[in-house]
């Protein structure tokens, strides 16, 4: 592998800026003559806009304009799109309501701008804000899904009768019910999957800059996927053509999904640069992160799965109902459908699946992909019922999973996934020697004797990465494709730029990506650069989300450098006189393979743009281009395993152990998948034992500030200890599966069942904080 | 309008700031020092933390003019030119950050907290002690390596003092 190439644990490149305060983010960024915005918000879940008075705030110091919801509909900025098509069981397309950027005339959710103001400065525009007076008549509004399908309850949009967007199906009902005919046990359960806010620690924030001689716009915002932000906004929001749209994304503080969307902020801000004729800077706080954000999750669910005599699952039928929030975000429509009941088939051989999901309104803050994506939602459903099926079978929960795995792959389950390869048996073995699952009941008991409740919990994921092929997503309703693109260009002087449609925000990429150039071409990483977030400079791409930049990003990156190495293969043949088969390439030197003829990479690269002595017919220039569009899925899979003690006088959850055994197929840089695992990890968690974004029942945010929302600390959290085993993904020829997600998906269900375990009791929601454990304890 | 007179990371200044600009934003909007962060109006992150007189401040909680006459330390003074602090390599070689914007004020608060436990720490001291400080990407894991290694690392570089 060489110390810098695949497999290394490669410091990371980007750290230097970092650690020495010399990154820069959006809100780092100050152009000339620049102005602030401040986004009135409803203090209501649920209102008609009656009127707005600006004459007051226009009068004070500093401002430039106020500008309102019925401006930016007069001005033709289109409404947000929700970018998946989702047809319901009875064939009718998935009914949307209008999502002006700005509420003209209603708001749905509490933190919806009204209108916006432009000032000299942030404390100006907010001074000025709180001058504006907006006549709201309030309606009666719902929160949760339960309430919002009722009838009777207050209706959010005509186009959506009775809040529903959706009533879709997956699966062979037909089938599902006969195994649960025949049938020798069957297992209930009923949960929730609660609502988070993903909570970047970078707030969101956009500086929008028209430029009028040119009409030309320049975007900087927090995003995960510029290319995909400056298509929507032209395409779709009317802002401008993408040649008169760039859209930088610098450096990002995080996504974790929530910067996928394009949000109306940065729609606001593009129009109101134009408007008043100087840059526009927006910065989110982190009470607006909340209110504005897309959350994640917020499922209640209720499933079945039916047994044979022999402990094996015949059956498993489940019905979901989502929440969508007031509005259908940008990739909403497809996380609980195509992203989370097609993972329903877990690790396990299940012939026969249905499932339905009901998507639904209400006055929330809308919801989409936050990390996962509806593969947590399915993980923790599957993982939560194969441990409440072995309490209820009496035997033990890592056998009971053994004798359901998937052992023969490629593997067709009954909800469209083909898994191709994977060692279910073996990330548990291995995950159950980290943590001595055979040593647990004495632990268990020694526990017991000083007074202490012990409990072990196993969750065993699988999800699908690598998002995904083009043809197949289309299939199912996906507006975009989801390749990616790549281009190597290779200086005079040999040293090589990368410019990926992938984007940074965490992930190491300037390092990873460096590194398979290395590997190929024997080049120190110092001499490779990672140009990307910048739709100017670089080629059309896709982004980074659902752990793809690896599996889908690299590869597109190894397509191009095949094409340069085949050209510089040719050029180093010419000029050693000999033929190309015999050119290999070793430690930065092309040599006729058997000899000690060999020529510097540079000097190649020299030599193609000197272009003194180049074959005959062949172009000048060093520098390719690749676009590579993925031919299945990948299944990143895994065991993880937790072990830990409540205290039943408080409900105080406290780690004696967590384990990961994954499976990610080939890792590029261990140190760095060793960190994404740990991230998401954390944040699932989070999800388990703290965080909640809780909503009154009209509507009023609980939870919307550190202060009330409780994100993992330090000191909520274990040490960690991971283990690979590998299967290569066959999908790619780097046999890459992706690692961005899967601690996020298979932690929580890991934690409630060790919790569970330790308490006696199955029924616990999350988050299981110590005042629910301890009533769950002491429940009658 | 007042006129507010610190040292910031060695260097003598005098800001004239509106009385209720934040330390913080003297920082980043006046001296563009904007490796101290916001990352949350309460307090609760640590993004902005620095250090003045020594010791770990969040930034966000006083008023520039409460820093008259302070000696403030950013993200950007704590390295000798090109020569890092050992904090701020331990959390580059033991991969202490992800995306960074927490970073400067991890770095700030662990720095502290290694002064006042004299190097004498363990794993969960450190927990503890970080809780002032959010990272949403790492889980902690790294950065508590990060703190314990450069403690072991401040140690051997005070000795040679």
């Amino acid at each position: 592998m060489g110390v810098e190439g695949i497999g290394a644990s490669v410091v990371r490149k980007e750290d230097k800026r970092f650690i020495t305060g010399k990154g820069r983010y959006v809100d780092d960024i100050k152009l000339t003559g620049m102005t602030y915005a401040h986004f009135i918000r409803s203090p209501h879940a649920h209102a008609k806009v009656k009127g707005i008075d600006s004459s007051a705030a226009l009068k004070m110091p500093g401002v430039v304009a106020v500008l309102t919801g019925k401006q930016i509909v007069d001005d033709k900025v289109g409404n947000l799109i929700c970018g998946w098509a989702i047809t319901s069981k009875d064939g009718s397309p998935m009914k949307m309501g209008a999502w002006p950027a700005m509420a003209p005339e209603t708001v749905r959710f509490v933190g919806q701008a009204v209108a916006v103001v432009i000032a000299e400065s942030k404390n100006l525009a907010r001074d000025a804000a709180e001058a504006v007076v907006v006549d709201y008549e309030e309606l009666p509004a719902v929160a949760d899904v339960t309430a919002a399908i009722k009838a009777g309850a207050p209706q959010l949009h005509p186009e959506a009768p009775g809040n529903q967007v959706y009533d879709w199906v997956i699966g062979d009902e037909g089938a599902v019910d006969a195994a649960f005919a025949k049938a020798a046990n069957v297992v209930k359960l009923d949960l929730a999957n609660n609502r988070l806010a993903p909570n970047a620690m970078e707030p969101r924030a956009a500086i929008a800059d028209y430029d009028a001689a040119e009409e030309h716009f320049t975007l900087y915002t927090t995003s995960q996927n510029p290319h995909v932000a400056r298509l929507v906004l032209s395409a779709f929001y009317n802002i401008a053509p993408e040649h008169k749209l760039r859209v930088i994304a610098p450096d990002v503080g995080g996504g974790f999904g929530s910067k996928i969307f394009i949000y109306p902020e940065e729609m606001v801000a593009l129009w109101a640069s134009k408007k008043v004729g100087r840059p526009v800077k927006w910065t989110g706080d982190r009470t607006e992160a909340f209110l504005t954000d897309a959350h994640g999750r917020d499922h209640v669910t209720h499933a079945e799965m039916a047994f044979d005599t022999n402990n094996k699952i015949t059956g498993l039928k489940v019905k979901t109902y989502a929440n969508f929030g007031a509005y259908m975000s940008l990739f909403s429509s497809s996380v609980p459908t195509y992203l989370y009941a097609t993972l329903l088939s877990g690790q396990y051989n299940i012939p026969a699946i249905h499932a339905e999901v009901i998507g639904v309104y209400t006055n929330t803050t809308p919801v989409d992909a936050y990390r996962g994506a509806g593969r947590p939602e399915a993980s923790y459903l599957i993982e939560r019922m194969m441990e409440t099926a072995a309490r209820q079978l009496k035997v033990d929960p890592a056998a009971l999973r053994r004798t359901n795995f998937i052992t023969q792959f490629p593997h067709q389950t009954p909800v469209i996934m083909a898994y191709d390869t994977g060692d279910f048996n073996a990330s548990l073995d291995a995950a159950m020697k980290a943590i001595d699952y055979a040593g647990f009941p004495a632990r268990k008991a020694k526990a017991k004797a000083d007074g202490k409740l012990r409990g072990i919990g196993v969750s065993c994921y699988i999800e699908a990465c690598g998002i995904a092929p083009s043809k197949a997503v289309g299939s199912l309703g996906a507006g975009v494709g989801l390749w990616e693109s790549a281009e190597v260009r290779v200086n005079p002087v040999g040293t090589i730029e990368i410019l990926t449609g992938s984007h940074s925000h965490g992930q190491g990429h300037e390092t990873t990506f460096c590194q398979l150039v290395a590997d190929r071409l024997g080049v120190p990483i110092s001499q490779v650069s990672i140009v990307h977030g910048d739709t100017d400079k670089v080629q059309f791409g896709m982004g980074t989300y659902g752990s793809r930049s690896a599996a889908v990003g690299l590869t597109a990156i190894l397509k191009a450098m095949e094409k340069v190495e085949s050209k510089a293969k040719k050029i180093a043949a010419h000029a050693l006189e000999a033929s190309e088969a015999d050119i290999v390439i070793e430690n930065g030197e092309f040599k006729v393979t058997g000899t000690d003829k060999a020529i510097a990479f540079p000097m190649v690269a020299l030599a193609a743009y000197t272009a003194h002595n180049l074959p005959d017919g062949m172009e000048p220039g060093l520098k390719e281009t690749a676009f590579y569009d993925p031919t299945n899925f990948t299944f990143p899979a895994g065991a993880y395993i937790c072990e830990l003690e409540v205290d039943a006088g408080t409900g105080k959850t406290s780690f004696v152990n967590f384990v990961a055994a994954d499976d990610f197929g080939r890792l590029i840089n261990p140190m760095i998948v060793e960190g994404q695992v740990h991230g998401g990890l954390a944040q699932g968690i989070g999800q388990a034992l703290l965080e909640h974004a809780i909503y009154d029942a009209n509507g009023q945010p609980v939870t919307a500030s550190f202060m009330d929302y409780t994100m993992p600390r330090a000191d909520d959290l274990p040490s960690f200890k991971l283990s690979h085993t590998t299967t290569l993904c066959p999908g790619n020829p780097l046999g890459i599966k992706g690692c961005g997600e899967a601690g996020a998906i298979g932690a929580s269900a890991a934690v409630i069942n060790a919790i569970t375990d330790a308490i006696g009791k199955n029924n616990l929601e999350m988050p299981a904080t110590p005042d629910r454990v301890w009533r769950t304890i002491h429940a009658a | 309008m007042s006129t507010v007179k610190l040292t910031v990371n060695g260097k003598a200044v005098a800001v004239d700031v509106e009385d209720r600009t934040l330390l913080v934003h003297l920082l980043r909007d006046h001296l563009n020092l904007t490796g101290t962060h916001v990352g949350c109006d309460t307090s609760q992150c640590g993004a902005c933390v620095v250090h003045i007189d020594g010791r770990a401040v969040k930034s966000c909680t006083m008023l520039a003019g409460q820093a008259d006459g302070a000696d403030v330390t950013t993200i950007e003074g704590i390295a000798k030119g090109d020569e890092l602090h050992p904090m701020q390599a331990a959390f580059r070689d033991n991969h202490g950050l992800q995306c960074g914007y927490c970073t400067p004020g991890m770095i700030m608060s662990a720095i502290d907290i290694v002064h006042r436990y004299g190097g004498q720490l363990d794993e969960a001291t450190v927990r503890h002690e970080l809780e002032g400080n959010i990272c949403r990407c790492t889980g902690y894991h790294n950065i508590v390596k990060a703190v314990l290694d450069a403690a072991g690392r401040m140690k051997v570089a005070q000795a040679a003092e």
